[in-house]
C-alpha cells in the first residue's frame, strides 16, 4: 500500500521570506549489500533522486546514496517572489517516481 | 530519639530506597535528545507513515461481513482511552487479550476477514492509530478479579532467570536500570509507546517483537505469539508502567 509522504509546506508565504519545507518518505531504502537468508544479494533499492521546483524552476534537489536510512527525512529551506506550484518529485531504483504538488500563494 | 535509633531508622530507609526510589520513568526519559526531538513532531515522527495507513483503514471494508471498523466503532478518535486500558483480561476466554490480538479477533469474529500478519504494516498501522488516540492519557489496565492471577503469571515470568546468560527481565530492568548497556542507557522496560518507531529496526514493531529481541538477547526461548503467558507479560508490563503516559506511537533507538 503506498502511502503519502508526511509533507509540510505552508501555504501562504511572504514574498522573499525563506520558508521551511519537510517530507518523510516511506521507503525501505535497501542499500543493496545486505544478503538475504539464503545468501543471495538483496538487490538494492533506494530513492536516488530527489526534485523540488517550483513552476518549473528547480529550488532544491538531491542525490541521496545508499547510507540513508529507511523512511528518508528531508528539510530544507526555499523563498518564492511569486506565487505558483510547488513540484516535488523522486525516483527510486525499481524506476518508480512518485511527486506531490502543493500551491503556495505568497502575500 | 538516641543515635543508634537514628542509625537505625536511617538503614531501615536506605533499604527500601532501591524501590521507593526507582520512579517510574518512559523510555522516552532515556532516549537521547534527537530521537526525542522525532518522536515531539508528528511531522519527522516516521511512525506517522503507518497512523496515516492505519487511518485509511478503519475507514475500510473487508471480508465477508463487509464491514469496517468504524461502521461498528464509529470514528477512529472514539477509540480514546482503549489501548490505555489493553492488555484486558477476557473472562470469556479465560486469558489476557492484548490490543493486537483484539484487532484480529474483531477481524475473524466480526468483519470475516482473515487475520492480520503478525508484524505486518496493516496491523501496525491499526494499533498505531488507535493507540494515538489515547496519547498523553495514563496508563490503566485493571488489575484486580479474574486479572490479578494473570498480572502474577507475568510478574513471575519477568523475575524468572532464563536463557543461557540466566538473566531475569527484572536483573536489567528493575536493578540495573539507568546504568549502560554497551553505550546504551537501560530503560526501565515500559510498554507504554508500542507500537514504535525503532530506529534500529529501521522499521515499525510491536511489544511482542520487542520481548522477542529481549529472549532471544539472553538466549532464552520466545514466547510465541498466541501463548498466553505473552498476555499475562504485557498486562504485568502495563500494570508496572501504571502512571505513564501512553505515547503512542513513540519513537525509539
Amino acid at each position: 500500500m503506498a502511502v503519502k509522504p508526511l509533507l509540510s509546506v505552508p501555504r501562504e508565504v511572504k514574498a522573499g521570506v525563506p520558508f521551511e519545507v519537510r517530507i518523510l518518505i516511506q521507503h525501505p531504502m535497501e542499500t543493496g549489500f545486505r544478503r538475504d537468508a539464503v545468501g543471495g544479494v538483496i538487490a538494492r533499492d533506494i530513492i536516488h533522486t530527489f526534485e523540488c521546483s517550483v513552476e518549473g524552476e528547480e529550488v532544491f534537489a538531491a542525490r541521496l546514496e545508499p547510507a540513508i536510512a529507511a523512511n528518508p527525512y528531508l528539510a530544507f529551506s526555499a523563498r518564492l517572489e511569486r506565487s505558483g506550484t510547488m513540484l516535488l518529485r523522486w525516483v527510486d531504483d525499481h524506476g518508480v517516481e512518485a511527486q506531490e504538488r502543493v500551491d503556495i500563494r505568497v502575500v | 530519639m538516641s543515635t543508634s535509633a537514628w542509625c537505625r531508622a536511617l538503614v531501615l530507609l536506605l533499604a527500601a530506597l532501591p524501590a521507593a526510589a526507582q520512579e517510574r520513568r518512559s523510555g522516552y526519559d532515556d532516549a537521547g535528545p534527537q530521537v526525542r526531538a522525532m518522536q515531539d513532531d508528528d511531522m519527522a515522527n516516521p511512525a506517522f507513515l503507518w497512523v496515516r495507513q492505519g487511518e485509511a483503514l478503519w475507514e475500510r471494508r473487508v471480508g465477508e461481513a463487509g464491514k469496517s471498523c468504524a461502521d461498528c466503532h464509529g470514528a477512529v478518535s472514539e477509540m480514546r482511552g482503549v489501548a490505555a486500558r489493553f492488555p484486558e483480561f477476557d473472562a470469556a476466554r479465560g486469558r489476557v487479550v492484548t490490543l493486537e490480538q483484539r484487532v484480529n479477533l474483531c477481524r475473524t469474529d466480526f468483519q470475516g476477514a482473515p487475520a492480520l500478519a503478525p508484524e505486518s504494516d496493516a496491523l501496525l498501522g491499526i494499533m498505531a492509530v488507535v493507540g494515538l488516540q489515547s496519547r498523553g492519557m495514563p496508563v490503566a489496565v485493571e488489575v484486580s478479579g479474574a486479572a490479578a492471577e494473570a498480572v502474577a503469571r507475568g510478574e513471575a515470568f519477568f523475575r524468572l532467570r532464563q536463557g543461557q546468560l540466566n538473566l531475569s527481565c527484572a536483573q536489567c530492568h528493575d536493578q540495573l536500570a539507568g546504568q549502560s548497556l554497551a553505550g546504551s542507557r537501560i530503560p526501565q522496560g515500559h510498554p507504554n509507546g508500542y507500537p514504535i518507531y525503532r530506529l534500529e529496526w529501521q522499521g515499525m514493531g510491536s511489544l511482542h517483537r520487542r520481548l522477542r529481541a529481549c529472549l532471544v538477547g539472553v538466549r532464552a526461548e520466545p514466547l510465541g505469539r498466541d501463548d498466553a503467558l505473552l498476555g499475562d507479560l504485557e498486562l504485568y508490563l502495563a500494570a508496572r508502567a501504571a502512571g505513564l503516559k501512553v505515547e503512542t506511537p513513540g519513537v525509539r533507538p
